[in-house]
């Protein structure tokens, strides 16, 4: 099985440790994974801002570089929603439509192809978990809130298995953290609002860290945690998970 | 064209091909004990509700329970010893002064406490809105578990008015504090006979 | 009707927040109501199949909407109720208008109705001398103070007790001061009842109509609905084309829903199913069109048709929470209303599509299962196609476009200070970014991933 790895354009440039982890954990589960260097950006930002029209070039892009792997695994839930909901081409649409079966998020790769159960991790301390919207609502990687129905969360399964954590309890466990792409800076006073009131969830309730599968919450969260000196910090779930002894 | 024919000439044009409908025998509500089910859902919306054993005991909580100084009227023949009866050639405005009213319900829904009213039952339609109390008889096996059973047994029966009832009239609409009696009845006593 | 003039729903929101203890307060209240849906949702058994079943009936609707209006009408008319069609607000206007003249009638009450609201209807009965109050609680405060609804199930939930005191002390003549709910609330009884006891006129709107028996059923908490038709002599309906279900038992599915959805309760507590006139009455019903028949050609936005104006989607929206209802400068507020209003006035509100984080608990809640995030961003492409995008957004889009879609370009703009730099919202430090006001940026590392990867793993594969 060959894993072709897809890190997002910011993922990138901002938070190379969350790559890292999400390539070395790979690895160490015993995946064979190539980071394709021609990679650019999944196009959401274009699409999601009402300029979907103008993502072609990217997702041909896309394609080009990703057809040829077995799966396709991300560190970003929203990126890989973006590819399984809206990647398409004109040149290639067979393999587009290809690529949005078997393009996965890091923790459901984990959770549902490798079927991890067990992590040689450990990461002693209170961890607060933002589950992000589109890895929630649109991946359902954990029970969302307003449904009916059994829970699970596959990241709270992984999470559960490194040694000395302890997940914190929040009020609110999964509201969305008002990131929203340009929505942050069109909607600056909401987005800082709702940005806010997620840190004082997992503030209160004794998180020392703040995790997720998606870092665009996250960098989104630290730019608050940041600004009021708090000593609270932001991880990436790769991160944690890929934490050694 | 009048507007009639445009809005119907539009809509047909613009309505996709049809789809059918869902499958409603698929909704079974089922309680192992329907009147206490009642009783319970009742009770949490702001009602009260008393199982009795007969008029004389509805009588005597009445008696009790209600200023029988002030205006109390009934669409029931049984109980003119202690009301007035209602008279369907009043104007509904008559009505303004009523304190209690006393009415006899075909149905009651065990899953949210309401009661179905026909305007036949009310005796005016008026009658159970306009009344600063409000007391509902219903017999025991007239309680049904679910909306798609009241329906059921709803029928095709033909009224020109009917209603479900569901506690004492409130509103939240400051700061969500909850406040009964917002325009029709303060309070709504259901007796369940036996 | 006070006027929030040409600002948009991000200056309207950042206005409300401003005053953090209320918006803290109007955030918890409405997360509160959240939480009730929920524990009604819990507690009801084939809750997810119910809502599965209202969608259904709702696509059923729209799909046949052309034989059901043509069965309605046909059955009010049976049941002696006077018919007329509206293609847009000011026809529903005239005829109201028409109705009430006929029977020299100058003053009515009304109910909750959304779509009188959507129609201006208030304003253009007073500018003919006809005088209009609005009996449901919240509406009615909405209404002295001279502002629209901010909810469409709580249409005062923007306010303060102490806020609706300082309205009652100046309209209705309370204690200053004055701001217990209940005290308020009865206050408010008092004047309403005479209200609903002078007039001769009521009007309503209707949550269902049944096409099968040509009934409609009005769900009100505070009896408001029928304190008015009850006692009038005239009784005028008016309602939205979609407001169809095709027979009676589907009520179930629907009663069962509404207002679980919307308040948390087991059923709203008045749920009345009006079909014909009392003796001496005149019963008038206005099936209303105002757009809804384009919107049914709107292929991805028809869906929208199956609203039941529960309010579910405003309660759980975390925009909405936080930034209020008035915000969205539109009757119909909150993510719903952020779809409808698009299909109305496109440049108007071509704002509201862009005012959600798309994190989709609005469709999570819906109990007709609309797709109302997807909306939002299927609205946002029609938006930008149309034009109604600020040519510098279409510029910076268009840039960025191009360098993601070359990765020479797009290494080489890493290269040279990080591509995303020049088009991330939250890179540029300085005081004009609206990242940067009240956040900060990420430390930007040394190399980035794909820079390390080609120095060590890269080679290794080589």
């Amino acid at each position: 099985m060959t894993v072709g790895l897809f890190i997002p354009c910011y993922v990138n440039q901002f938070y190379p440790n969350a790559a890292k982890a999400t390539l070395q954990l790979l690895q160490k589960l015993g995946v064979d994974v190539v980071y394709p260097a021609k990679q650019t950006c999944c196009g959401q930002p274009m699409a999601n801002s009402g300029f979907e029209h103008l993502s072609q070039g990217c997702n041909d892009l896309f394609v080009e570089n990703f057809a040829e792997f077995d799966y396709i695994v991300g560190p970003s839930a929203s990126c890989v929603l973006h590819i399984k909901d809206h990647l398409h081409s004109d040149h290639a649409p067979e393999e587009a439509m290809i690529i949005r079966e078997k393009v996965y998020e890091l923790v459901e790769f984990l959770t549902d192809v490798l079927k991890v159960d067990k992590l040689d991790a450990r990461f002693p301390h209170k961890v607060g978990m933002h589950q992000s919207c589109h890895g929630l609502r649109g991946l359902h990687l954990a029970k969302m809130s307003e449904l009916v129905g059994p829970p699970f969360s596959k990241p709270e399964q992984l999470l559960n298995m490194v040694d000395g954590l302890e997940l914190v309890t929040l009020d609110r466990r999964d509201d969305c953290c008002g990131f929203g792409g340009t929505f942050c800076v069109a909607e600056e006073a909401v987005s800082v609002k709702m940005g806010k009131d997620r840190v004082i969830d997992h503030t209160k309730n004794g998180a020392e860290y703040i995790t997720s599968p998606d870092l665009s919450c996250l960098m989104h969260l630290e730019g608050i945690l940041h600004r009021d000196q708090s000593k609270v910090k932001i991880i990436h779930i790769a991160e944690i998970l890929n934490a050694s002894l | 064209m009048s507007s009639r024919e445009e809005i119907l000439q539009a809509v047909l044009h613009n309505q996709p091909e049809s789809t059918p409908l869902p499958d409603m025998g698929i909704f079974k509500v089922e309680f192992e004990d329907i009147v206490q089910k009642y009783m319970e859902i009742f009770k949490s919306i702001g009602g009260e509700v008393y199982a009795v054993h007969g008029l004389d005991e509805v009588k005597t909580m009445i008696n009790k329970k209600f200023d029988n100084n002030k205006r109390v009227i009934t669409t029931l023949p049984a109980l003119n010893d202690i009301a007035e009866l209602f008279s369907p050639d009043a104007t509904p405005h008559s009505f303004d002064d009523v304190e209690l009213a006393i009415i006899k319900a075909p149905l009651a829904v065990a899953e949210n406490g309401a009661v179905w009213l026909t305007e036949e039952a009310m005796g005016q339609r008026i009658i159970p809105y306009i009344c600063q109390h409000l007391a509902v008889l219903i017999d025991e096996d007239s309680i049904v578990a679910s909306m798609h059973d009241a329906y059921a047994r709803i029928g095709a029966a033909d009224y020109g008015f009917g209603g479900f009832i569901g506690g004492p009239s409130k509103t939240a609409d400051i700061e969500q504090a909850l406040v009964l009696g917002a325009h029709g009845p303060l309070t709504m006593t259901v007796f369940i006979i036996k | 009707m006070r006027d929030t003039g040409t600002k948009k729903h991000a200056a309207l929101a950042e206005e409300f927040i401003q005053d953090k203890e209320k918006a803290d307060w109007h955030d918890g209240a409405l997360w509160w109501i959240r939480q009730k849906r929920d524990m009604q949702a819990n507690q009801t058994p084939q809750w997810e199949e119910l809502r599965e079943a209202a969608s259904a009936i709702k696509m059923n609707v729209i799909t046949n909407l052309h034989t059901y209006l043509l069965q309605f009408e046909a059955n009010l008319k049976k049941n002696g109720v006077k018919v007329y069609w509206a293609a847009n607000a000011d026809e529903h206007n005239q005829i109201v208008y028409s109705i009430l003249k006929e029977k020299n009638i100058t003053e009515m009450v009304k109910s909750k109705s959304m779509l009188t609201e959507e129609c201006n209807l208030n304003e253009y009965l007073e500018e003919r001398g006809i005088g209009v109050i609005n009996s449901d609680l919240g509406e009615y405060i909405q209404q002295i103070d001279n502002e629209p609804p901010s909810h469409i199930v709580l249409p005062c939930i923007h306010k303060r007790k102490e806020e609706i005191g300082a309205l009652f002390h100046i309209h209705l003549g309370t204690e200053e001061g004055l701001s217990d709910p209940t005290a308020l609330t009865r206050v408010a009884r008092k004047h309403l009842r005479n209200v609903f006891l002078t007039r001769r006129a009521a009007l309503t709107g209707a949550n269902f109509a049944v096409a099968e028996t040509g009934e409609y059923v009005v769900c009100t908490n505070e009896g408001n609905a029928d304190m008015g038709a009850h006692l009038a002599e005239v009784q005028i309906c008016s309602m939205g084309l979609e407001k169809i279900v095709p027979e009676k038992k589907h009520l179930a599915v629907f009663l069962r829903l509404l207002a679980r959805s919307a308040t948390g309760q087991p059923i709203t507590i008045y749920s009345s199913h009006f079909k014909k006139p009392r003796p001496g009455q005149e019963m008038h019903l206005i099936l209303v069109d105002a757009g809804r028949s384009r919107l049914l050609g709107r292929e991805d936005f028809r869906n929208s048709l199956k609203c039941i104006k529960c309010g579910a989607c405003m309660n759980t929206c975390p925009v909405y929470r936080k930034g209020s209802g008035l915000s969205y400068h539109n009757t119909i507020t909150g993510p719903i209303g952020a779809i409808l209003a698009p299909n109305l006035d496109m440049e108007k509100h071509a704002d509201l599509p862009f005012a959600s984080t798309l994190c989709g608990s609005c469709s999570n809640v819906c109990p007709v299962k609309i797709n109302i995030h997807d909306q939002l961003y299927k609205w946002r492409q029609v938006i930008v196609k149309e034009g109604y995008v600020a040519n510098s957004k279409a510029l910076s889009m268009k840039a960025m476009a191009f360098t993601l879609s070359s990765p020479a370009a797009y290494q080489a703009a890493g290269k040279t200070g990080r591509w995303v730099l020049n088009y991330a919202p939250f890179a540029i430090n300085n005081k004009f970014n609206p990242w940067y006001k009240q956040r900060d940026m990420p430390g930007g590392p040394k190399e980035s991933f794909g820079e390390w990867y080609a120095k060590n793993q890269g080679k290794k594969e080589d």
